[in-house]
């Protein structure tokens, strides 16, 4: 398991916007009547995108109300999954993948580029508050690696050098390319591709 | 190796577009009427015969699995769940359908939840693929906009919505029941079965819940056919899968391909060989990290499908082949496996919580050489406390690596740790359990 607490400093109230409060309704409505405490994880995580990617526990005190449930069961929630974040991170959130498929070919590099570039600890803010990066288990891109995830974008076939360009950019409020970055197109061979030609060549 | 009309899956690599009419180019949503027009036995009749088994590790019959549906509708309305939490290190191929082959997957909801008699379809997707997510939320707009979706979807008669519902970050509601808890909104802890969720699902009603990739696939053998899928691979292991092949090889891909296709022909041939040549190979994960690594010496005949890959004490699982050359530390790479087990306990069970963390906590002292030697069996012991003793098979899918490791490279574990036994054991009286008591002299 792992250990998740909220953040020591925490605002006093939360409230959705207006553009939050919308796509709150339309969530509620995907699921059957009675049944609204299962929008709580998509509620969650439009409070993170309106509170600068975290979640105060007034948040989810307000989605509790919200969907007339117990607090406690919003808190459960909110502290087992780990893309909620219960602390502030930076504007720009690095996610490094370091499980062995990325291991093995290389992941290291990018903590390395991640330490130099943002701040030698994993959760700590850059020195302009503008980036955090963080470790993180397997994201589900295994050919494409080593690759990280900042915010929604996933980053592939990265090393050092171009995690480091990558990190330059953002630290200077760019947002890069998502994709790979060794020019190859999505998760096909890079050279002596041997599948579905006639398509490729179409 | 597999001919290209005979992929399931032509937009892979996304050569083609991923919206509706270039799907339909493909093939899909071409005749769905005439499919569900044939009824519910034909279809669960035909994905029966097809031997279609499950693409989400376990390889359950997915025709049998539809078959436990209730046959009549009775107070509490069916269920359709895809399950799209891919989460297996290793295993990155229904990102690539979410996001190229959406509407294969679409309308394999359509005629599954026909055959199901669901109204009402979730697709739980990872939190992490949300870029991806919107991809199938724009593929699924686009379908509700060509009345394929909806009241009467494709002209079946057949009313159905689609809707989306995006986890976030635990790998364990890749488990049925766990997923279920949280579509529920609450943590992903697995339930005991039985029930099972094809009575007692989601919200209590009856639930089938299957993989992406499993669904995908239903039109197209619905289309072509039972005998043809079920003329591709073997007896029992039948039809096409997408391999994913990650680690140390020249040219990392996702590649569909044959079942029972030898292993060392889709590592050579489609992924360019392994860094360093075929003789630089250490060991295969041949189905996402779950499941126990196979060395380099069975690789050489190993053939793809789920009853090969069981007879070496291992599994198909996900096909997320992991392959690891000599270059790298073998018990390290375990040992971060470890970690991600350790991390992603649900922390029901105390045989897997606290054992996962065991387990990760003697394996990086055994790659840094720092464990005494009766510590290779302990960790032998620890795996078989956890496995089986679990509500979930995440206990299984933690310690099954570990003993994977300890039979295939117990040699070069004892060879790094030679320390001697903290504890001295100079009687051995085998039911004496304080026996380190005897050990000191004043005790």
């Amino acid at each position: 398991m792992s250990l998740r607490r909220p953040a020591k400093d925490q605002p006093e109230s939360f409230e959705f916007n207006a553009s939050s409060l919308e796509a709150a309704n339309v969530i509620v409505a995907k699921y059957p009547e009675g049944k609204q405490q299962s929008a709580v994880m998509a509620l969650l995580y439009i409070a993170q995108k309106q509170n600068n990617n975290w979640i105060p526990l007034a948040a989810m005190k307000y989605i509790a109300k919200f969907l007339d449930m117990p607090y406690i069961k919003v808190y459960e929630v909110a502290t087992f999954y780990t893309m909620y974040n219960l602390a502030p991170v930076g504007k720009y959130f690095v996610q490094v993948c370091t499980t062995t498929p990325c291991m093995i070919r290389g992941a290291n590099q990018l903590v390395e580029a991640c330490k130099e570039k943002i701040s030698e600890n994993e959760c700590e803010l850059s020195n302009d508050k503008s980036c955090s990066w963080m470790e993180v288990e397997c994201l589900g891109a295994c050919v494409n690696a080593p690759m990280m995830q900042i915010n929604d974008d996933y980053y592939e076939d990265l090393d050092k050098q171009k995690t480091l360009d990558i990190l330059d950019k953002i630290l200077n409020g760019e947002t890069p390319k998502p994709g790979s970055y060794r020019g190859r197109v999505n998760n096909e061979p890079e050279n002596n591709r041997k599948t579905l030609m006639d398509l490729k060549n179409a | 190796m597999l001919k290209d009309q005979d992929r399931i899956f032509q937009n892979l690599y996304n050569d083609k577009g991923s919206d509706v009419s270039s799907s339909q180019e493909r093939g899909d949503w071409v005749n769905t009427k005439e499919i569900t027009d044939k009824g519910r036995e034909w279809i669960i009749n035909e994905i029966k015969e097809s031997q279609l088994r499950g693409r989400g590790g376990a390889g359950f019959p997915t025709g049998l699995k539809w078959s436990f549906a209730p046959k009549e509708v009775g107070s509490r309305p069916h269920y359709l769940v895809i399950n799209g939490d891919e989460s297996e290190p290793g295993t990155c191929k229904d990102r690539d359908i979410l996001r190229f082959e959406p509407h294969k997957l679409i309308e394999g909801c359509l005629i599954a939840s026909y055959a199901v008699q669901a109204h009402v379809c979730y697709i739980y997707i990872r939190g992490e693929y949300f870029v991806d997510g919107q991809k199938l939320q724009a593929a699924i707009d686009e379908a509700y906009e060509k009345k394929l979706l909806g009241k009467n979807a494709a002209g079946t008669g057949w009313d159905l919505d689609i809707y989306i519902h995006y986890g976030a970050g635990a790998y364990i509601c890749g488990e049925e029941t766990a997923l279920l808890e949280s579509l529920e909104g609450k943590k992903g802890q697995p339930r005991l079965k039985p029930p099972f969720p094809a009575l007692i699902g989601l919200y209590g009603c009856p639930t089938i819940i299957n993989n992406v990739e499993t669904i995908a696939v239903v039109p197209t053998i619905l289309r072509r056919g039972a005998k043809w899928f079920a003329s591709l691979g073997r007896e029992k292991n039948t039809g096409t899968k997408i391999f994913c092949i990650s680690g140390n090889v020249n040219n990392p891909c996702n590649v569909e391909e044959e079942m029972s296709i030898p292993l060392k022909e889709l590592i050579e041939v489609h992924a360019g060989g392994v860094i360093g040549g075929w003789e630089n190979l250490q060991a295969v994960i041949p189905g996402g990290s779950s499941m126990p690594l196979i060395p380099k010496e069975r690789c050489e005949t190993l053939k793809m499908d789920f009853d090969a890959c069981v007879e070496e004490k291992s599994g198909l699982g996900t096909a997320g082949i992991v392959v690891i050359n000599k270059d790298q530390d073998i018990i390290k790479c375990m040992a971060r496996i470890a970690r991600f087990y350790k991390h992603e306990s649900c922390g029901q069970c105390t045989p897997c919580r606290e054992g996962s963390g065991w387990m990760w906590r003697m394996l990086e002292r055994m790659a840094k050489g720092d464990a005494t030697k009766d510590e290779v069996d302990m960790l032998g012991d620890v795996t078989n406390q956890i496995a089986g003793h679990t509500i979930c098979a995440f206990g299984e899918g933690s310690s099954w690596p570990v003993q994977g490791l300890l039979r295939h490279f117990k040699k070069e574990i004892e060879k790094r740790n030679n320390l001697d036994p903290i504890v001295q054991k100079k009687n051995n009286i085998p039911y004496l359990v304080d026996q380190h008591l005897l050990d000191k002299k004043n005790a």
